[in-house]
């Protein structure tokens, strides 16, 4: 924490941070992803850097005071660039003892802890397995306690509205979140103008909610519980118009706009699946932009849905997660054979079969890669963040019409469910995509449905173009005419030439930049959603002198042109993956380079530190 | 086509052929389909450029390389859900599917039964052979039960699906049998499926000669009259060479009667409704089987019913009523957004 203090008129003196780290916790029906997602707005809206952790239970309403119960959403709010949602908590608001146990030990020593003192009832503390109340006991020493009646002030504070006792204990999350507000100097507008906008047509669910967030804001002010507010300055991003983002959120909107540059109508077939349902969902709300969504009755119909509609001219994608990227592995064979554009999205969760559905891991890549029988390429991309979502979906749009492909994009829960302030660009800034159709003017005589352009794209015919009538399918293809074809000197050729198509598009994309020196000791490669923890970690290093360097992938298939000169020119190669080692595998195979991997495998994402410590290891010369 | 006039060139079955040598085993009844399609396609006043054929896997399934228009031979049971992708695309399309028994209710029945509930306007032919001929004669889920087949060799052990109580089920709003054997009536089945909205299901009997052969035998050209029933909307149900067999009902199981015995008159037999507005009378006639009852052919359902793609697009013209036409733009910019300068 960085802090200094300062001297003010108010009787509450106010410490500026450069950075807080502060995370709401509580039962999964005490809504704090609301509260944290609202904290989370004023503080980018305020003008901070922002980068969220939201963290919940597989089960849809668990068992209330359980420890599987419990929700968490972590907030990581700066002064300056972050990249990360932070690895220790400066402040931790635990809704019921079962939060307290769960959470405690992230929060750190002198950390501020507001306890909703109310919630610690002797069948809570059985629930949370606690045997002494940890509110009496010694094992807070050594934080900043606050314990604070929150369900009797929240409902003292609503009595007028006229709800019931139930309904109005539903809005101690706001209470909480006004409490902390305060605390944080958080304006109260953005909170306050959401309650309008969501509960404005029932006038007493608006009012309580309205009432519980002012009582908690004025808690702070009056009671003079706390010794200090603190405040952390606005962060100095690049000028422009930002909003805030979820990965999911940035799916959708980049899908649509990709549709839109391109002048085609989007087709998005999917099936629901955590933790990427949201995107179905989010796009199903913009039918006026020619939208169509299906919900198809399984992901196996959502991806044939899909190749049908690239066949008949829509800019077509659908989304999912590892168990339907399984799924969909035949179908996806099928559009690499039929050479049709389309956006696969996977939103990775803990696998292998259920796994883990709510929680983080990036251990699809190789099924993404390789994961179809025969020789199967296709290009893979990856976003780095929840707002690079957006570029990168709209880049794989690209990629997918101009080289005739299907594309996947690998994205994952940790992107998917985390937000951070994302800078809107101007229409002048999204680049045309232009998919050029055939016509029978066009191709002469006798239509070749494959035959190839200079980029080895075969051409997109539609139906109902008069004159181009032809079939397309699973079976191996003659080259040029596309007939059926089993002939052994042509299937090597088509295998090879398929091969070289996505191979070919390693021109077409950016060289791999690379953050550091440009030959050393040590590179770090990540990919994905690793490369927030990835670059705070490598920053920190550099910034104490150490002989480092960090690249972040997005295009894993093909690699970039210069991938294999820039691993030459370290000695050491750290890949740190949620998984066991995928990219590593990978460039180990193409390279021949002795990269090692640092593999996490618990759900969650990397702490910077964990990154870190692993760079100051090896730069002492220690072996993994 | 001149650009004044909206006249179509006047298409034959000709224009249907592709260049592709047709691969099915001689004497096969899928020949008999793929002659009666290209007869009926020309007759449609669609032009052959609008017109999709999409197969998944097996022998039904090459139907599609065979018809001079656009199409896709899919995977092993996709053939419906391709096939709702491109319909939704571009509903302009006549878009027909061409699947056999296990194709649409083994590996596919899954799409089958959701295509049908929601009355996506696909045009269905189910080449059903009651038996695997691609992969070499194992059973389909069609085969009676103690059929031995290359996989059955005791015996097949499967209670089998009559195909159109399984669509008719799934909330099929058209539901027709043909026969391969009969090209007259099949062509007529063809047409009428090709008008219908939504989802037109067509079972084709068809004979499968190699692994199968004679398995409708008794719906051939010598046996027809006694064994089948030729259904007609608002006609009472009267088969046999004489013309004197008929359909009754006797509470809610159908009965075989002579006009003229036994006190029964032509006012007794059941009257064919394929427009009921409820399906249990299809439901009913897809039970009757051979060789206790004659089995009807023709069309047992035609319901009028709003197509998906219609329901989808009218959506889609509301969604732009009430928002506006989608302004990329104004989309970015939506939800919270603030200033740094
Ligand atoms: S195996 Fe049977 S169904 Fe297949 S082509 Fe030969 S005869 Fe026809």
């Amino acid at each position: 924490m960085v802090t200094k203090t300062q001297a003010v008129a108010q009787p509450i003196p106010i410490q500026e941070m450069e950075t807080v780290t502060i995370r709401f916790a509580g039962d999964s029906g005490d809504g704090m992803q609301l509260a944290g997602t609202q904290f989370s707005n004023a503080s980018a809206i305020f003008g901070n850097d922002v980068s969220t952790f939201p963290d919940f239970p597989a089960e849809i309403r668990a068992p209330a005071g359980t420890l599987f119960g419990v929700s968490g959403y972590q907030i990581n709010f700066s002064a300056r660039d972050i990249s990360t949602p932070g690895d220790r908590l400066d402040a931790l608001v635990a809704m019921n003892p079962a939060a307290l146990k769960t959470n405690l030990q992230d929060l750190v020593k002198g950390g501020i802890l507001i306890i909703n003192s109310d919630a610690f009832t002797d069948a809570n503390l059985k629930k949370a397995h606690y045997e002494n109340d940890p509110l009496e006991g010694e094992e807070l020493d050594g934080y900043q306690l606050f314990k604070i009646p929150i369900t009797k002030l929240t409902l003292e504070a609503v009595k007028d509205t006229g709800l019931t006792n139930k309904q109005a204990e539903r809005c101690k999350n706001l209470f909480a979140l006004g409490v902390v507000c305060w605390l944080f100097d958080r304006p109260l507008d953005p909170p306050l103008n959401w309650i309008h906008q969501k509960f404005g047509k029932t006038p007493a669910v608006d009012q309580a909610n309205t009432l519980a967030l002012k009582a908690g804001y004025a808690y702070g002010d009056i009671v003079e519980i706390f010794p200090v507010r603190y405040k952390v300055q606005k962060a100095s991003l690049p000028p422009g118009t930002y909003r805030r983002l979820t990965g999911n959120e940035a799916l959708s909107l980049g899908l649509v706009a990709a549709a839109r540059r391109a002048g085609l109508k989007l087709f998005y077939g999917s099936y629901p699946i955590t933790p990427a349902s949201e995107v179905l969902q989010e796009l199903s709300r913009h039918k006026n932009f020619d939208v169509i969504t299906f919900q198809a009755e399984d992901e196996i119909a959502a991806i044939s849905a899909v190749i049908g509609a690239s066949f008949a001219g829509c800019l077509s994608a659908t989304g999912t997660s590892g168990p339907g990227l399984d799924l969909k592995q035949e179908a996806i064979g099928l559009a690499v054979m039929t050479e049709l554009p389309m956006v696969i999205i996977n939103v990775q969760r803990g696998g292998p079969s259920t796994g883990l559905p709510t929680k983080t891991e990036q251990s699809d890549l190789l099924e993404a890669v390789c994961g179809r029988h025969g020789e199967c390429p296709l290009p893979v991309l990856a976003a780095l963040s929840p707002a690079d979502c957006f570029g990168m979906v709209f880049e794989a749009a690209r990629i997918a019409i101009k080289y005739m492909t299907p594309v996947v994009l690998l994205s994952d829960g940790y992107i998917a469910n985390g937000a951070e302030p994302w800078r809107i660009p101007g229409m002048d800034e999204l680049p045309g995509l232009h998919p050029t159709f055939a016509s029978a003017g066009t191709t002469g005589d006798g239509f070749q449905p494959y035959a190839r352009d200079e980029n080895l794209a075969r051409p997109w015919a539609l139906p109902g173009t008069p004159g181009l009538e032809h079939r397309v399918g699973g079976l191996e293809k003659k080259d040029i005419s596309g007939a059926v074809c089993y002939e052994p000197e042509n299937h090597q050729l088509m295998t090879e030439l398929r091969q070289k198509k996505v191979e070919g598009i390693a021109k077409d994309i950016p060289l791999q930049e690379v953050h550091g020196p440009a030959r050393g000791k040590l590179l770090v490669l990540g990919w994905g959603g690793t490369a927030g923890a990835i670059q705070s970690a490598c920053e920190a290093a550099q910034a104490k002198g150490h002989d480092v360097a960090w690249a972040t992938m997005r295009y894993l298939n093909p690699f970039p042109r210069n991938l294999g000169d820039v691993l030459k020119s370290y000695k050491k190669i750290l890949i740190p993956e949620l998984n066991a080692g995928q990219l590593l595998t990978l460039v180990r195979a193409r390279y021949l380079v002795d990269a090692e991997g640092l593999n996490k495998m618990q759900g969650r994402p990397f702490l910077i530190r964990e990154i870190g410590d692993r760079i100051e290891q090896i730069l002492r010369g220690v072996s993994s | 086509m001149s650009a004044s006039s909206v006249e179509l060139d006047v298409l034959t079955a000709k224009d249907f052929a592709s260049d592709q040598e047709v691969r099915w085993c001689p004497g096969c009844g899928d020949y008999s389909i793929l002659a009666q399609i290209k007869k009926v396609l020309p007759t449609l006043g669609i032009p052959k450029e609008k017109y999709v054929f999409v197969s998944g896997i097996g022998c039904s399934s090459r139907f599609p390389y065979y018809v001079e228009t656009y199409g896709i031979h899919g995977v092993h049971g996709r053939a419906c859900a391709i096939a709702t992708g491109v319909k939704l695309a571009n509903p302009e399309l006549s878009v027909w599917v061409a699947t056999g028994d296990g194709d649409a209710l083994s590996i596919g029945g899954n799409h089958f039964v959701h295509m049908l509930r929601k009355n996506i306007g696909l045009k269905v032919l189910m080449f059903n052979n009651r038996i695997y001929g691609l992969t070499k004669g194992q059973y389909s889920p069609t085969t009676e039960l103690g059929k031995r087949t290359k996989s059955t060799p005791w015996g097949s052990v499967d209670r089998p699906f009559n195909a159109l109580s399984v669509a008719i089920g799934a909330e099929a709003t058209f539901v027709a049998r043909a026969l391969d054997s009969d090209p007259k009536q099949l062509c007529e089945v063809l047409e009428r499926a090709a008008r219908h909205e939504g989802t037109a299901f067509v079972e084709i009997y068809q004979n499968c000669v190699v692994f199968n052969d004679g398995a409708f035998e008794y719906s051939h050209k010598s046996q027809r009259a006694d064994n089948t029933l030729y259904l007609e909307h608002g006609k009472p149900m009267i088969f046999g060479k004489e013309r004197e067999k008929g359909i009754r009902l006797i509470g809610t199981h159908p009965e075989v009667v002579t006009v003229g015995k036994g006190g029964v008159a032509m006012d007794d037999l059941l009257v064919h409704d394929e427009r009921a507005a409820e399906p249990t009378l299809a439901y009913l006639l897809s039970r009757m089987r051979h060789p206790e009852f004659p089995e009807p052919v023709g069309v047992f359902r035609c319901a009028e019913e709003k197509s998906y793609e219609r329901r989808v697009y009218e959506q889609v013209e509301e969604a732009k009523k009430r928002l506006g036409e989608g302004d990329l733009a104004g989309l970015l910019q939506s939800g919270e957004a603030w200033e740094i300068t």
